[in-house]
């Protein structure tokens, strides 16, 4: 009876959390769908999920018609870049301080979190002369700058809760056996922590890769990134629903499976440690 | 065991992080506040007069400026909403047991994963458009007149789309904080008799508190700062119905070369934002205590 009773609960709640959670995932849908359209039925007034005659046209148009490839790896090396030299610079100010804590630790860290709350228009006007006057507008190099010190604090702080979890003991016996720093830290430390830093590389590439404030207007023609030009698509009205769909589908999709592989990390990373 | 030579090189290795976040925050902010004080556009060669409070004077009694702050006002509780009771309401679902879990969870939380111009497009012209758009088509199907999302309602239609982007992230902290409740806890509460309810308002929600207050605070960080969604969208228009402060301060800086007013804008903004902070810091520094 009460098996019975629980298994109709499930399906009950079966049905309302995949419906839910389809209407949620439906946009991403329809935009995969509309990508293998006509530009023709893309528009169409009555408007179909599977039958229609699948077409790869737009994909070969937006790849030939735009420079679309260089945008995309501008994309790439903007957010891997500054996701790897921000672990070079946040991967020993973490060890420093989970390992030789001092009183000063938890203030230096939660100063680094108010970094993070800066509005970025209250340095807005500042950076764009400074970046105007240093020949940094449209390139890649200003916005790897820009990525790796927006992300930092996010990154120190992942790192020093995934390092503040090894047990300090290890590290001692190293010490003990002779262990230089160096060693320490190459030998010792990374290998133990280097799930810690995989999640914290792989959150802070999807965050370079969808910011959209600083690429918007820092770049250009020359360094765009995926974010800015797709919004170059916002200006003309009309029959570009395919081509659209087709552009995002390609600039979302890595990024969609890299963040199902870092949804836990997720939760950990940007809630700053509140939550685990 | 630490000595003076470790303690030391941890100085010099917490050195880069230090030097640059302090290039980023101190060095740009004084020159903001500097610009803040003097006469100086960017289109107007010449002096750059000191002019006291005057681009506070005039960023403050524009009605553009009364009119994006209760925008961005709207927009963040409107977000802040819609995503906290969705998010709830998710992670308690997510928490049953159900078939496919993964499936779902991934579904969920894909929305977060979408850079936010391309959400805004897809949503302003695949969905939202009132000739060709799917949520056209469908009021038609039923009978209905289409609406014009962004000539009607600029401003919530913003709000639908940046809940949309934002409902996957409560939603994933909402349902981890929910697996930490002690099932203990509830099975003595159905023990006693309690309905569904009581159990919700007197267990359940208590127990989320903490992890409300988190996602409140941290989205609020980002919602004060939206900006890409307005510029596909809108461009803060009809008129200044979509112009939030942030969109605000980008089209007098880098749109009128405004510098003096703009970096006003910009003080006032960071003024804002630390309101919030202050609140969040004290929050996440009681977790490092505990």
């Amino acid at each position: 009876m009460t098996i019975k009773d629980s298994r109709r609960s499930k399906l009950i709640y079966t049905i309302a959390a995949w419906t839910i959670s389809g209407m949620i995932f439906f946009p991403i849908l329809w935009t995969l769908v509309t990508s293998f359209k006509t530009e023709a039925e893309a528009i169409s007034a009555s408007p179909s999920l599977f039958a229609f005659d699948w077409t790869l046209e737009n994909y070969r148009d937006v790849l030939s018609r735009s420079p679309y490839f260089n945008h995309f790896w501008n994309s790439v090396v903007i957010s891997l870049g500054s996701s790897l030299l921000g672990l070079l610079i946040a991967v020993p100010a973490a060890w420093s301080m989970a390992f030789v804590q001092t009183k000063k630790t938890k203030h230096l860290l939660m100063w680094m979190l108010s970094t993070k709350m800066l509005p970025p228009v209250g340095v807005l006007i500042p950076i764009y002369l400074l970046f105007r006057d240093f020949a940094l507008l449209d390139t890649k190099l200003g916005l790897v700058i820009v990525m790796t010190v927006i992300n930092l604090p996010i990154m120190v702080w992942m790192l020093y809760t995934y390092f503040r979890e090894i047990p300090n003991e290890i590290l001692e016996a190293s010490r003990m056996d002779g262990a230089t720093i160096g060693e320490e830290i190459f030998h010792v430390l990374l290998p133990i922590a280097l799930p810690g830093i995989a999640s914290t590389l792989l959150l802070n590439v999807i965050l370079s890769w969808n910011e959209a404030f600083w690429t918007l207007i820092l770049t250009a023609a020359n360094a765009a990134p995926l974010t800015a030009f797709i919004a170059s698509y916002s200006s003309p009205e009309g029959l570009f629903y395919a081509k659209l769909s087709a552009a995002s589908a390609m600039a979302i999709v890595p990024i969609l499976i890299l963040g199902w592989f870092s949804q836990k990390q997720l939760v950990r990373g940007l809630s700053f440690g509140a939550v685990k | 065991m630490a000595t003076t030579n470790s303690r030391t090189l941890a100085r010099f290795m917490l050195l880069p992080s230090v030097i640059l976040l302090l290039a980023w925050m101190i060095v740009p902010l004084c020159m903001t506040l500097y610009f803040s004080f003097i006469d100086y556009n960017l289109l107007v060669p010449g002096d750059k007069e000191f002019v006291g409070f005057l681009n506070y004077e005039f960023f403050l009694t524009d009605p553009a400026f009364f009119e994006s702050f209760f925008n961005t006002l709207y927009l963040v509780t409107g977000v802040l909403l819609i995503t906290i009771c969705g998010g709830i309401g998710l992670a308690i679902l997510l928490d049953q047991a159900i078939w496919g879990r993964n499936y779902v969870r991934i579904m969920v939380l894909a929305p977060f994963f979408v850079m936010p111009t391309v959400s805004a497009l897809v949503w302003k012209n695949m969905l939202m458009n009132p000739v060709n758009g799917l949520f056209a088509h469908f009021a038609i199907w039923l009978g209905f007149e289409p609406i014009d999302f962004f000539a009607q309602m600029p401003l919530f239609s913003i709000i639908i789309i940046v809940s949309w982007q934002w409902l996957p992230f409560a939603a994933l902290i909402l349902l981890t904080a929910i697996q930490s409740l002690d099932r203990e806890q509830l099975e003595a509460a159905d023990l006693d008799g309690a309905g569904p309810f009581s159990k919700f308002f007197y267990i359940v929600l208590p127990h989320l508190s903490r992890a409300v207050t988190a996602v409140i605070l941290i989205e609020t960080i980002f919602l004060l700062s939206i900006f890409a969604e307005i510029l596909v969208t809108t461009s803060g228009g009809p008129g200044y119905s979509s112009t939030n402060i942030t969109y605000l301060i980008y089209t007098q800086s880098l749109l009128q070369f405004d510098v003096g007013g703009g970096s006003a804008g910009g003080i006032v903004a960071v003024i804002i934002a630390n309101i919030v902070a202050i609140f969040l810091m004290r929050l996440i520094g009681k977790n490092l205590e505990g």
